[in-house]
């Protein structure tokens, strides 16, 4: 594994500064995700640098160094690579960038990887410059060519023009390719936009629309075995012993292997696989494993929160605030485990020829991956290739600091032995009960009230394990992860306490799309509009008079958002009731307002307005979207989702049929406004998420009086 | 031995007749476009027309389709499909793109059955596709548009 390195990388990242850097190598080599571009570099093509291939049939190819599993970062990278290029968008393509930490780096990061919603944020400069950088080039050669001077030369929509002559990129591509590589090439001003800002097509809808977007699970080597792999139903079970006799009497059925991840199944087919895997007998072994009920765990967590936690936030002295406050709030809230459950269960496919191996993945992380592989199986680096797949999504699944896929699919090679291919097929049970959740957490919160309505003082302390401990993006000490959104709140509280108590479960955890926003906004959001109510304040008014005087950009989406949904300060009209939510993540500013009745002692929402401000919109139809589809992400958990342990740590959902997946009946309308606030980009796939659970709260306390504590609402006895 | 038409195609499959029509079509075929997401008809990423009906693949046994008459993500045409394939890319419905062969699937499947659904009767036709990426709002106008241009 190469965590080391990988940590010495992040400690040079100077904690997440984000700065530009532009490697200025093209690479023959390339991702095999193409559903757009075609994955080869063709003769004669100009490749100005790692991220643009122009070739000579005039199509401008983009490398993604972020994988694209929906959330949009192929077309948004290639619109800003198009805007300075000047190139025409029919002309543009896309796909993966290979697996390189030196050109493909996350500048968020330090390494290659896609998280944080930090796509267009760390590349807006950089694939900028990329752009510039080719189209000066383009410049030169036609300068060259023509004999003109450089500053007669126009380019406009692909076209390269002097007046009297023109050219196509595709027919300057040779010509560009001898010219000097600019180090420092000047980028547009915002005003000269006439891409970036506007409505774009993705790049691919088509592919995606007709069944040819190629996938991980869609790759076939000649000779290629699948794979599936018996797992424990508790968390943390090894095999003890297993018996395949009568696996192995299944048709179709190769081979059958132990690994450290459970019993691997060989077949010829993915069904042969699956039947044989069903004719196994294992006998586990419990002694790591996580034996406790949801409920146990719990209870543990309670009397932990009575125990030592460690400091995440002070503001004068919060404890002698409340106490001697006129009214005292109190609640306790509980998140259970969730699964990603993104839609493609996760897989890898492997191929090992004559000491070189190749990979096909859609790897968030894929030099963690490709690392993997590379020292499971003893190989040399440069021989290990990296395929990065489109994926069916991942809400964080796929971004694997422990590169627990790699590993596992070189584990399946090596037992298996010699030259091969194999597909590794993880089910919807091999999901749902495999870990990597977000993890189980518990706010215990304290507010008080004085006699004139002001909030005096707040107490929150969270228990959750950590999600960074043991990666390399572990910085010692307070995991922000675990409390992030519950600290640093854009509400001017006078005294406040935030501590953070770790706790430490067999359970992997792992970062759910928008990580630990996903209950912290529900914890603060939903409290403090119960705090309001005690003090007879609105909602919309009482957080704006909160809001602290640099919190501008929240208190923009929050007005605007109350102008969409008309907002008069009545929370029941008729049997709708009305609930806000405010909540910044990844420094994108959201706020949403949502309509909800009570269908049965459940609550429907029709309608939700949200408000966004994540700066510069590189592409508002996108921004749209992962508004939209973080809403339904969001509102479908807090409605129906829980990986409940049962007695003796038995993961209780197993499939969609208990696992409870929002469906388009319950998805509300959705009417998103982007604030144009002049910032810099700021991303979009998480931060549309956290407000819609507290927003929905909110409105079902005010329609019914009842107020979930325990999550989701079918848990709560909603 | 089954014998049954694939996208108009007389195919012979010499499989386990338990074996799921999905694994038949990815495995055999290489038809790649009909896609795997629970196995127990939950989701209906593996959605296939089975004699101009909507199918769950992953729960139909091959040894079931003796004549039968399948049409995959790969094999549709006609105008409904094309209204919703290019409803589809003109609103950018997909987004990770995993569900949206099964979500098309359906939707062609409702309007051939019925050229002006309401929002209900999306409902009723779509509800038993999973998207987790929750494109649902894209999905009903994309199906109201591609009404629209059949109605035309």
């Amino acid at each position: 594994m190469t965590v080391q390195s990988r940590r010495q990388f992040l400690a040079s990242a100077a904690g997440l500064v984000i700065g530009v850097a532009l490697p200025l190598k093209g690479r023959a080599q390339s991702g095999a995700a193409a559903a757009l571009g075609d994955g080869t570099l063709a003769e004669g093509a100009f490749a100005p640098n790692a991220f643009i291939r122009i070739a000579p049939d005039n199509t401008v190819t983009v490398l993604s160094k972020h994988i694209e599993f929906g959330q949009g970062p192929y077309t948004g990278l290639a619109t800003l690579v198009a805007e300075e290029l000047d190139a025409d968008w029919s002309q543009i393509r896309a796909e993966a960038a290979p697996a390189d930490d030196e050109l493909y780096a996350n500048l968020a990061f330090g390494l290659q990887g896609t998280g944080g919603s930090t796509a267009m944020a760390n590349s807006w400069m950089q694939m900028r410059q990329a752009g510039a950088a080719a189209r000066a080039m383009l410049v030169s050669a036609a300068a060259e060519e023509w004999g003109v001077d450089r500053a007669t030369i126009q380019v406009e929509k692909g076209v390269v023009s002097d007046g009297t002559s023109s050219a196509t990129f595709g027919e300057l591509a040779e010509a560009a390719a001898g010219q000097s590589v600019p180090v420092e090439p000047a980028v547009k001003n915002p005003s000269e936009f006439t891409l970036i800002g506007t409505d774009r097509p993705k790049v691919d809808s088509r592919a995606k629309s007709d069944g040819t977007a190629q996938f991980t699970m869609d790759v076939y080597r000649d000779g290629m075995e699948t794979v599936v792999v018996r797992r424990p139903s508790v968390i943390g079970a090894t095999v003890a012993s297993f018996d395949d006799s009568a696996a192995r009497e299944v048709p179709g059925v190769v081979a059958v292997h132990r690994i450290p991840q459970g019993v691997a199944v060989y077949a010829t087919s993915t069904a042969a696989a699956l039947k044989g895997r069903a004719a196994l007998e294992v006998e586990w072994d419990m002694s790591e494993a996580e034996t406790r009920s949801s409920q146990e765990i719990f209870a543990d967590f309670r009397e932990m929160a009575n125990g030592e936690a460690m400091e995440a936030e002070r503001i004068g002295d919060a404890a002698s605030a409340i106490d001697s406050a006129e009214i005292v709030h109190e609640a306790e809230f509980l998140f259970p485990f969730l699964a990603h459950a993104p839609m493609e269960p996760l897989d890898a496919v492997l191929e090992v020829r004559g000491g070189k191996a190749e990979i096909w993945m859609g790897a968030q992380f894929p030099t963690a991956d490709k690392g993997a592989v590379t020292q499971v199986l003893g190989l040399e680096p440069e021989n290990v290739t990296m395929n990065v797949m489109l994926a069916g999504g991942s809400f964080g699944r796929r971004a694997q600091p422990t590169a627990h896929i790699g590993v596992e699919v070189a584990s399946i090679a090596k037992a298996r032995g010699g030259d091969g291919a194999w597909k590794l097929v993880w089910t919807r049970e091999d999901d749902l009960t495999g870990a990597y959740y977000r993890p189980i957490t518990l706010h215990r919160m304290r507010g008080g009230i004085d006699a004139d309505g002001n909030i005096t003082g707040w107490e929150n302390r969270v228990v959750n394990q950590s999600i960074v401990a043991g990666t390399p993006f572990d910085q010692g000490g307070l995991d922000r992860t675990s409390v992030e959104g519950a600290i640093e709140m854009p509400y001017d509280l006078p005294n406040l306490a935030v501590d953070w108590v770790k706790a430490d479960l067999p359970v992997a955890p792992l970062w759910w799309r928008s990580v630990g926003h996903t209950h912290t906004a529900y914890a603060t959001e939903v409290f403090l509009d119960e705090l309001l109510e005690k003090a007879g304040k609105d909602p919309v008014q009482g957080r704006l008079d909160l809001l602290k005087d640099e919190a501008g950009r929240d208190r923009a989406v929050l007005e605007r958002v109350a102008e969409m949904a008309g907002w008069d300060g009545t929370k029941v009209k008729g049997d709708r009731a009305y609930g806000v939510a405010l909540h910044e993540s990844f420094q994108t500013y959201v706020a949403e307002i949502v309509e909800v009745s009570d269908a049965g002692g459940y609550p429907k929402v029709h309608k939700v307005w949200a408000a966004v401000d994540c700066g510069v919109a590189i592409n508002p139809n996108v921004i749209r979207a992962q508004i939209e589809g973080g809403i339904g992400y969001g509102l479908g958990t807090i409605l129906h989702n829980a990986l409940v342990l049962g007695e003796g740590g038995e993961v209780q959902q197993k499939n969609f049929d208990t696992y409870r997946m929002l469906r388009i009946h319950e998805m509300p309308q959705v009417e998103v406004a982007i604030i144009d606030s002049g910032a810099d980009p700021t991303g979009v796939g998480e931060p549309g998420t956290p407000p819609i659970g507290p927003a929905v709260a909110n409105a079902w306390r005010a329609l019914t009086g009842q107020s979930p504590r325990e999550l989701p609402f079918a848990q709560a006895g909603v | 031995m089954t014998t049954l038409t694939v996208n108009g195609e007389e195919v012979a499959l010499d499989l386990p007749d338990d074996t799921p029509l999905l694994w038949a079509l990815r495995d055999e075929m290489r038809l790649t476009g009909t896609k795997f997401g629970c196995g127990i008809a939950q989701c209906g990423a593996c959605t296939v027309m089975v004699d101009g009906m909507p199918r769950r693949s992953c729960v139909t046994p091959v040894g079931t389709l003796e004549g039968a008459s399948v049409e995959t993500i790969e094999g549709l045409d006609g105008a409904e499909a094309e209204a919703v394939q290019s409803a589809w890319v003109q609103i950018d419905v997909p987004q990770c793109g995993w569900c949206q062969s099964g979500q098309v699937m359906s939707a062609v499947g409702l309007l051939r059955m019925n050229r002006a659904p309401s929002d209900e009767d999306i409902d009723n036709a779509m509800a038993g596709n999973i998207c987790r990426c929750a494109t649902y709002v894209r999905i009903r106008q994309a199906i109201h548009d591609a009404a629209d241009t059949l109605e035309g």
